[in-house]
């Protein structure tokens, strides 16, 4: 299981894989929203957990594609799945993999993002804990779409169609908790319900991934 | 060939052959029903009911907004059903069904949408607000998309099949949470929202104060959305049925040579 | 013929027409298609049978 996971990290790391692609997309899209809004500091601070909650979800989503292509392209895809490894455990590392390539170097930039939006000062540490909890789930979520859509020539737009609505909840709750963060209000009930899609997210879609990639590999 | 499969080849040819002759003989009652439900209903509404004395005459809208309303609901429901079926007892017809209903869907979820907007532009002073019920429809118009477009994309009907499936069960259940996000995210971003859940005339709010007067059309509008949409799903689950069976023949039509 | 709609005729009217026309859109194109993929199956199932 380490071995598989310390695989993907390195072929995540060399040319061609996804890491670095994420951030990229990050660091364009904060850097442009002002541009696009205008520089009011106080309009920039009140849509800064918002907008860097979108950049964070929308680099999540553009590193998916990549997730199980480069396996199913040379047919390791095959050899996992006769592997002793049942399959749900497959998806788990693959997921880990591109949560630690893609989910954590975006809640590490997150705060020297924010700096960039006038982030308020309360905001900083609430938005790393909201995007801590929840890029977990956009990981896992991600690779059920990629496992739905792996076998398909130019499957890209419709992963993206099919995970958008998956990841409204976990926006919703994690923009929240954000928001209320930056505002200095009560943020437990929205932090609460983000722990619980997380954790529901981790610990039963590896089941439809897994199932779902059987049929693929019929 | 073991028994076996030949009871499977049967379960599989036989079934679609028997689903259709029934079709065939039940379609015409719910065309013709759905017809006169709809006609009668809209007719009555639409020029013998009186007009409200707050919304005036847009209360008409109702007789569209609410029936289309709930079948894009039912419809997803419906297709849950039998992607659990399928899922299961493996039965073709149950699949094909669930692929039909989709598209019916997505229009009903238009209807919704569209009426919604028209009936809030002078009601609400806006065609579109982010109120939780309106933000649901909108997630539900995605997934009715993102369903369709992977019904599309796959080449081997049984892959596409399963998939969908496991898709729409993910999907209901990811729905339901948007729906309880999109009702708490809203109240959170403006307390207002109370007033204007007040004058909505969306779904449970409505069911209390609709009055008799509209109420008696209405129902006859939902029943006739109901047998419409009955008859729409029986007639393209036929039609994807035959269009499996082409595929079938030709591929056999191939290998013979 | 149409009730006095008052000020919000151009509402009512449009709702109504959008509405109708998608319902008749759908009814339509399940009837083309329908009618389109029976035609084909017969051609092919007699090609079928005349080949044997």
């Amino acid at each position: 299981m380490i071995a598989l996971l310390l695989r993907d990290l390195k072929l995540a790391f060399r040319a061609g894989g996804g890491f670095g692609l994420g951030l990229a997309f990050f660091l364009i899209v904060t850097v442009l929203v002002p541009f696009s809004v205008g520089p009011q500091s106080s309009l920039l601070s009140t849509i800064a957990p918002g907008i860097l909650w979108l950049g964070a979800l929308l680099a999540c989503l553009l590193s998916l594609d990549r997730l199980l292509a480069l396996d199913w392209e040379d047919g390791s895809l095959d050899l996992l799945a006769t592997a002793p490894l049942p399959l749900e455990a497959v998806v788990t590392i693959k997921a880990l993999a591109h949560w630690l390539t893609t989910g954590l170097p975006l809640v590490l930039a997150a705060p020297f993002l924010g700096v960039l939006l006038n982030l308020p000062v309360p905001g900083f540490s609430w938005l790393v804990i909201s995007l801590l909890i929840g890029t977990p789930a956009m990981s896992v979520i991600g690779t059920f779409g990629a496992a739905l859509t792996v076998g398909l020539k130019r499957g890209g737009l419709l992963l993206s169609l099919l995970v958008l609505p998956l990841y409204v909840p976990t926006l919703i709750f994690g923009a929240e908790v954000a928001r209320r963060g930056a505002t200095e209000m009560e943020t437990q009930t929205p932090l609460l319900m983000l722990a619980g899609i997380t954790a529901a997210t981790v610990a039963l879609l590896p089941f439809a991934s897994a199932a779902v990639l059987r049929i693929n590999l019929r | 060939m073991s028994i076996a499969a030949k009871a499977n080849a049967l379960w599989e040819y036989a079934n679609p052959r028997k689903f259709l002759a029934t079709s065939e003989r039940v379609l015409p009652f719910f065309w013709i029903t759905s017809a006169i439900c709809l006609v009668v209903g809209l007719v009555w509404g639409f020029f013998f009911t009186p007009d409200d004395y707050k919304q005036g005459s847009t209360v008409k809208i109702i007789y569209l907004h609410v029936p289309a309303a709930l079948m894009a609901i039912n419809c997803w429901l419906m297709m849950l059903a039998t992607s659990l079926v399928w899922l299961v007892r493996r039965h073709h017809v149950s699949a094909l069904a669930a692929r039909a209903a989709a598209p019916i869907g997505i229009v009903m979820t238009l209807i919704a949408l569209a009426t919604g907007a028209i009936w809030g532009q002078p009601m609400w002073g806006t065609w579109w607000a982010w109120d939780p019920r309106l933000t649901s429809f909108l997630i539900l118009f995605l997934f009715y998309l993102g369903y369709v477009a992977l019904w599309e994309a796959i080449e081997d009907p049984d892959t596409a099949a399963d998939l969908t499936s496991v898709l729409c069960m993910v999907g209901s259940v990811f729905a339901l949470l948007s729906r309880y996000a999109v009702n708490f995210w809203n109240q959170g971003l403006h307390q207002g929202a109370s007033v204007m859940r007040a004058a909505a005339v969306t779904g449970a709010d409505t069911e209390e104060k609709v009055s008799n007067i509209y109420f008696y059309p209405l129902l006859l509008c939902i029943i006739g959305f109901v047998l419409l949409f009955i008859a729409l799903v029986f007639y393209r689950t036929g039609t994807e049925i035959r269009a499996r069976r082409i595929k079938a023949l030709l591929a056999r039509e191939r290998v013979s040579g | 013929m149409i009730p006095d709609l008052g000020k919000y005729s151009d509402t009512v009217l449009s709702a109504y027409a959008a509405s109708i026309l998608l319902l008749v859109a759908l009814v339509v194109f399940s009837v083309i298609r329908g009618r389109k993929v029976r035609a084909e199956m017969e051609k092919v199932e007699q090609r079928m049978s005349r080949h044997g």
